[in-house]
């Protein structure tokens, strides 16, 4: 069994020009849990993964995996299995014979090869061109190569995109088994829904630099606490909720109050006399706490859990 | 097996598993067929009287005496054939540019210069083969309808053979300057433009020009085609200098060091502006 290793960022800045790609990261992942790397496009997680990757150099910082940087691990296949967001392949080339070439370039066993298509669910399309593949079949592609080495540390670059809602499940699935069988699995996307269900630890950039980083579990608790409440008489809710200084928005199936808790909100109808007719804490509060981190830029920049900002409901 | 072993391995396996390699071998060999086939038929037929010289225009004196025609039809493996190893190495190389598997070349091996030299020894052999295959066309087919006419195709003289393992070597390193040359032009549209502008157009006319005078004739033997016909000891250049002065060539090992030198040059420049660059 292949042991995970610890991923370091410390201090890492990247700029291209006059853009700053990253700007002064500094991060862990830990083995044996499932990681999330998120940020809005143009953050800055393909060239964070890419500079730990040793295919992008720092301009100032370092990465490393297991305290070596990529490119003296002595066999780097068979510690980091990397899948990047552009698929990368020669179009006329099969994909038993695109895995080969770099099964040899590794030194790793010809029997890697149909395990790992077998692995991915390509058995059957071993033998095609890859120039007529599909973007998940491509996506499966780069997700073998990954695990040509059978590494410790996996680092994928938005591995759902593309994928089909059988195969999402599926990558989540493997994540989960991945990271218990003790490996670093370090997932970047830029939506949180996309990984919320797989992930234990988050990550989140946004304009290349760290606004939060925790568990899961601590960005829920982040979340600004929104309560949906109706009744049959929405005019005269909305009017008691004003009355009580309650910031709330329209919703679909009600109005979404800013509120600590529940009770608050049906003491306050109780004092104006309104039937409600639904009343429970909204579970939207994840995605929210995430947008809300992300628009909020880098100012919070480096910042433990627990001082996010922003969470307000507009 | 060692990580350089293994890229070179890597490097054998890329080109194998794709069709570039046996589509170029077989234009070429095609290409240089036809020409030296047809060349062959007309010289030899005019030296055998099979053809009148009065039929092929005005008289023959300015053809060569026959003794250097075997050599110089044989040498079209090399002075036609050149292009399609270079092509070979540039597109090996930009297609690693244009296809983005730069990644998981670099992935499977962070030495980035071991890679660049493992890609120029897989190029180096690849060339040779491409080498061998020109021969095939070149003596294989000259010889034949040399010797169909009853004249003596010269395969017994040991310079034939000298000629022949020495368009080996200078189609392998031409191979070699087409990875200099991707790694230097890395996109692979203006690499192929370079490639056959240069090869067919630009130095041709270069190495006329420069025949006209003694000190541009001096500079003019060290275009890469120059050198490379140096190398193989033969070349249509040689019989066409204006005047019928024979062009003083280096000689065949300074040829070789001079393509050689071409090689390492474009690679090494190659290698520290795109080579080692972010891949992104
Ligand atoms: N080669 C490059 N040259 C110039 N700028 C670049 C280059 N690569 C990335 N950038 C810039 O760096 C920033 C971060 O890009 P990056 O691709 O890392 O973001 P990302 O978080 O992966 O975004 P996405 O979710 O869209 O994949 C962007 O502003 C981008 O324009
Ligand atoms: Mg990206």
């Amino acid at each position: 069994m292949p042991d995970g290793a610890v991923i370091e960022f410390s201090n890492i800045t990247k700029t291209f020009g006059t853009v700053t790609a990253v700007n002064d990261l500094s991060f862990t992942v830990e083995p044996g849990r499932v990681t999330g790397f998120l940020g809005p496009n143009g953050a800055g997680k393909t060239t964070t993964l890419r500079m730990l990757l040793g295919l992008v150099a720092p301009t100032s910082g370092t990465a490393t995996i297991g305290g070596i940087r990529y490119r003296d691990l002595p066999r780097p296949l068979q510690t980091v299995g990397a899948a990047l967001e552009a698929a990368s392949f020669h179009p006329g080339r099969t994909a038993r014979n695109h895995l080969a070439v770099y099964a040899r370039a590794a030194g790793l066993p010809a029997a890697r090869i149909d395990a790992v298509l077998h692995l991915v669910g390509l058995s059957a399309h071993g033998g095609q061109r890859v120039g007529g593949y599909s973007l998940g079949m491509r996506q499966r592609l780069g997700l073998a190569f990954t695990l040509l080495g059978d590494p410790g540390v996996l680092v994928l670059d938005e591995p759902i995109n593309g994928l089909d809602p059988e195969g999402i499940k599926w990558i989540r699935g493997f994540l989960r088994a991945m990271a218990d069988e003790g490996r670093t699995v370090l997932v970047s996307s830029h939506l949180l829904s996309e990984v919320q269900q797989s992930v234990d630890d988050v990550i989140i950039i946004a304009t290349g630099a760290l606004v939060h980083r925790g568990t899961l579990a601590s960005l829920e608790t982040e979340a600004a606490p929104r309560i949906l409440v109706d009744s049959p008489d929405r005019t005269a809710l909305a009017a008691a909720l004003g009355h009580a200084g309650i910031e709330f928005s329209v919703g679909r199936t009600g109005l979404l109050a800013a509120a600590p808790d529940a009770a608050l909100i049906g003491h306050v109808a109780f004092l104006a006399g309104v039937e409600l007719s639904a009343l429970h804490r909204e579970r939207k509060g994840l995605e929210e706490a995430f947008l809300a981190l992300v628009n909020g830029g880098g100012d919070t920049h480096g910042n433990e859990t627990g001082n996010a900002s922003g969470g307000e409901s507009r | 097996m060692t990580s350089f072993s293994r890229a070179i391995g890597a490097e054998f396996a890329k080109i194998g598993t794709t069709r570039m390699w046996w589509i170029l071998a077989a234009v070429m060999f095609g290409y240089i067929a036809l020409l030296a086939g047809g060349l062959s038929a007309l010289f030899a037929g005019i030296e055998s009287g099979a053809i009148s010289p009065d039929a092929v225009g005005s008289g023959s004196q300015g053809l060569p005496s026959f003794g250097s025609l075997p050599p110089l039809i044989y040498s079209f493996a090399s002075s036609i054939g050149y292009v399609f190893p270079v092509l070979l190495g540039a597109l090996a190389t930009t297609g690693e540019f244009r296809h983005q598997t730069l990644t998981p070349t670099f992935l499977a091996n962070p030495r980035r210069g071991q890679v660049l030299g493992a890609k120029t020894i897989a190029l180096f052999v690849m060339g040779a083969v491409l080498g061998v295959v020109a021969l095939l066309a070149s003596v294989g087919v000259g010889a034949l309808v040399i010797g169909a006419f009853g004249l003596d195709p010269l395969l017994g003289e040991s310079a034939t053979w000298a000629l022949i393992g020495r368009t080996v070597l200078a189609m392998a390193v031409w191979a070699t300057i087409g990875v200099g040359l991707g790694v230097l032009v890395p996109s692979q549209v203006a690499s192929i433009v370079i490639v056959l502008a240069f090869t067919q157009f630009v130095e041709p006319l270069l190495r006329f020009a420069s025949l006209f005078t003694e000190v541009t004739q001096g500079i003019g033997n060290y275009l890469p085609g120059a050198a490379s016909d140096a190398l193989v000891g033969a070349s249509f250049f040689t019989l066409a200098a204006p005047g019928g002065t024979a062009a003083a060539m280096l000689e065949w090992w300074q040829g070789g060091l001079v393509l050689l030198a071409y090689a390492i040059a474009a690679t090494v420049i190659g290698y520290m502006v795109s080579w080692k660059r972010d891949v992104t």
